[in-house]
């Protein structure tokens, strides 16, 4: 029988098998970031033990680093003190180090692919969840814990339960590909499938939707995986995905013979199976536009706000959960979503910080103003997608509308640094989790695409991109 | 880390689905470089109000549970962030067992190697369990959760069993195959990054 493009990774990187067991699993790339490490370096320590391979570890600092101006101070102590620990660590422990004032310095899963160090068949792992977003480039690529950080830094691997391969198929055409984008495309799916959907299951993504997706879409698709539950989220790699890495930083030298290797091999054969399927049709979907305070919780922006009746289907649970986050985001059902006043605006985040983003966000705000009662900002992904924007002008559209132009890094996506929602707070945000107080305590986040976001800011509240001209 | 045998107390009933890590332990407390000392910001957000004053009607406010080391909560418990500072958290505060109808991978994986263990159970065992104001015996070895009225079996991987009840170093095992890594080595065609 044949074998799925997962099951084919797997199988190449096993190194210890046990039957009823978890498998020992070798790591070809693991990617460093200040919060989720400096325990795992103690722990070496406290055990005398050395890194393994500092040959396949590379580090960045990016969640909690601010995005003013980097020749300041870092003024938050306990920030500071975390990104001195990691440098501390990567000189300690011979790992190369990309710090704050690196021109490779940026969010961990947008610098990986765009150094080259992200290659097609590898298993990468990192102690931050949307380690998924390798996945778009055929790499078996896996969010960890401290503990893990720590197994993968002295052994180069870790212990996996082997998970089940969940084929999800996207078919047909957008019909407007630059108005729906991958980010609806994403949200359409966990809308559907749920938050718990992909528990224990590895997703590919497979169809004519997906194979029409640049690279940087791919890695939005990817990258949300783990908000339906999933331990990774693979694409099959192609031409788009052997060209995006031609040439880059770490691409490795032998890379064209790689390339002859993995073209036939790093595929899902005819004749696989998988153990769970689902399918979703893009000819007719919208923009999508969170509500509550899971991404599950979601609806097209021509839709109003469900009631917990409705969103619930009879189950309990999720009534209680729906009615909570209504509460929590103060929106009333029947409310259409393009009612939805906003205050806060990001276009940012290892979602959707690539510079196809901000293109595709400038094309809305060209020659227009916020919202004087909005405020909003732009945080490209990496130091790299910020130089390239601004070769391009993109910064000057976006700072004459009035937005804010700032360095690289998490940001508001999980608010660690300065940049967080105050209380009550209502943002559109490009981010991935619009959780109780993720950007803020008290903060209201409403996930959407770049080009919603930034057709919100302009408007003050929500507007279907699928109106304007963004050709 | 500690080995788990039996743990005996009353359980605390969070009844919430989609409990997520960042409620669990909200990012502004993730910036302390040890793994101790997070206990007291378990929860931080549903424990207390702007003014950090305790928030009555939040159940771990409720000191009758505060003997409680067994958390019978919702489906999906531990989703989003792979932040281990969750576990941490709830370790620190005085959890030992975790009881859901399902977790979220990574937090489940995350549980293990700090000495938590996490139970499934089907929802209306859970539901049952979240009723109990008697203490309940749950028991790693013979693999039940003992209530005054009946004693329910539950699953768990023998290996993370074996890890749990021995309290064993991770690493330490896993070096028991460095010749495999290093045979492992020699033949992957995957060229280091620099």
């Amino acid at each position: 029988m044949g074998k799925t493009l997962f099951e084919k990774i797997w199988e190449s990187h096993v190194v210890v098998e046990k039957s009823n067991s978890p498998s020992l699993i070798y790591i070809d790339r693991h990617l460093v970031h200040e919060v989720t490490s400096p325990q795992a370096f103690d722990g070496l320590r406290m055990n005398n033990r050395k890194v393994r391979r500092p040959d396949l570890t590379i580090a960045t600092m990016d969640h909690n680093v601010p995005t003013n101006d980097r020749s300041l101070p870092i003024l938050d102590q306990t920030s500071a003190i975390q990104i001195q620990a990691l440098e501390k660590n990567c000189k300690d422990f011979g790992i190369t180090l990309f710090d704050i004032s690196s021109p490779n310095q940026g969010i961990v899963h947008v610098i990986g692919p765009q150094l080259g160090i992200t290659l097609p068949g590898s298993t990468i792992v990192c102690g931050d969840s949307h380690t998924s977003t390798h996945g778009a480039f055929g790499a078996l690529a896996l969010g960890i814990g401290t503990s893990d950080v720590e197994h993968v830094l002295a052994s180069q691997t870790m212990w996996l339960e082997k998970p089940i391969p969940f084929e999800i198929r996207v078919e047909g055409k957008r019909k407007n590909p630059h108005a729906v984008t991958a980010k609806d495309i994403i949200l359409s799916i966990i809308k559907n499938i749920g938050t718990g959907g992909g528990t224990g299951t590895v997703i590919e993504y497979r169809g004519e939707g997906i194979e029409d997706l640049s690279m940087e879409q791919r890695m939005t698709i990817c990258n949300m995986s783990i908000e339906a539950g999933a331990r990774a989220g693979l694409i099959a790699p192609d031409e788009k995905t052997f060209e995006y890495l031609r040439g880059r930083k770490y691409t490795p030298k032998n890379y064209e013979s790689l390339v002859d290797t993995w073209k036939d091999h790093l595929k899902t054969d005819d004749d696989a199976t998988f153990e769970k399927e689902f399918t979703l049709h893009i000819d007719d979907i919208a923009p999508q536009v969170s509500w509550g305070t899971n991404p599950g919780m979601t609806c097209d922006v021509t839709e109003s706000i469900p009631s917990p009746d409705d969103f619930s289907k009879g189950d309990l649970n999720q009534k209680k959960g729906a009615q909570k986050a209504l509460d929590y985001m103060d929106l009333k059902p029947g409310t259409p979503i393009e009612e939805i006043k906003i205050d806060r605006v990001f276009i940012g985040s290892c979602t959707n910080a690539r510079l196809e983003d901000l293109i595709e966000a400038s094309k809305v705000v060209k020659g227009q103003k916020i919202s004087s009662t909005v405020r909003a900002m732009v945080v490209p992904g990496s130091q790299m997608v910020k130089k390239q924007a601004e070769e391009m002008g993109l910064d000057k559209i976006f700072t004459d509308a009035n937005f804010e132009w700032r360095e690289s890094g998490c940001s508001m996506c999980l608010g660690m640094n300065p940049d967080i929602l105050s209380p009550g707070e209502r943002c559109a945000s490009t981010s991935n989790r619009n959780f109780e107080g993720r950007q803020g305590t008290g903060g209201r986040t409403h996930l959407v695409s770049p080009v919603m976001a930034a057709a919100a800011a302009i408007a003050g509240h929500f507007v279907d991109v699928r109106k304007m001209d963004l050709n | 880390m500690q080995s788990f045998h039996k743990v005996t107390s009353i359980v605390t009933p969070l009844d919430k689905v989609n409990v997520d890590t960042d409620q669990i332990i909200p990012k502004q407390f993730l910036k302390l470089v040890q793994k101790s000392g997070f206990g007291k910001f378990l929860f931080f957000n549903w424990r207390y109000d702007e003014n950090e004053n305790k928030k009555s009607e939040f159940i771990l406010n409720d000191s009758k549970y505060d003997d409680s080391h067994i958390l019978v909560t919702g489906d999906n418990f531990g989703c989003g962030s792979s932040r281990e500072h969750a576990v941490w958290a709830l370790l620190d505060y005085g959890f030992s067992v975790i009881i859901a109808p399902s977790f979220a991978d990574i937090f489940f994986s995350n549980c293990f190697k700090n000495g938590i263990l996490p139970i499934s159970l089907d929802q209306k065992m859970v539901e049952k369990l979240q009723q109990e104001s008697d203490p309940v015996e749950i028991d790693l070895e013979k693999q039940t959760v003992k209530t005054s009225s009946e004693e329910i079996f539950f699953e768990i991987d023998p290996y993370q069993k074996k890890i749990l009840l021995e309290g064993l170093d991770d690493i330490a095992q896993t070096f028991q195959y460095e010749d495999k890594i290093s045979e492992f080595e020699q033949r992957s065609k995957i060229p280091s990054v620099l």
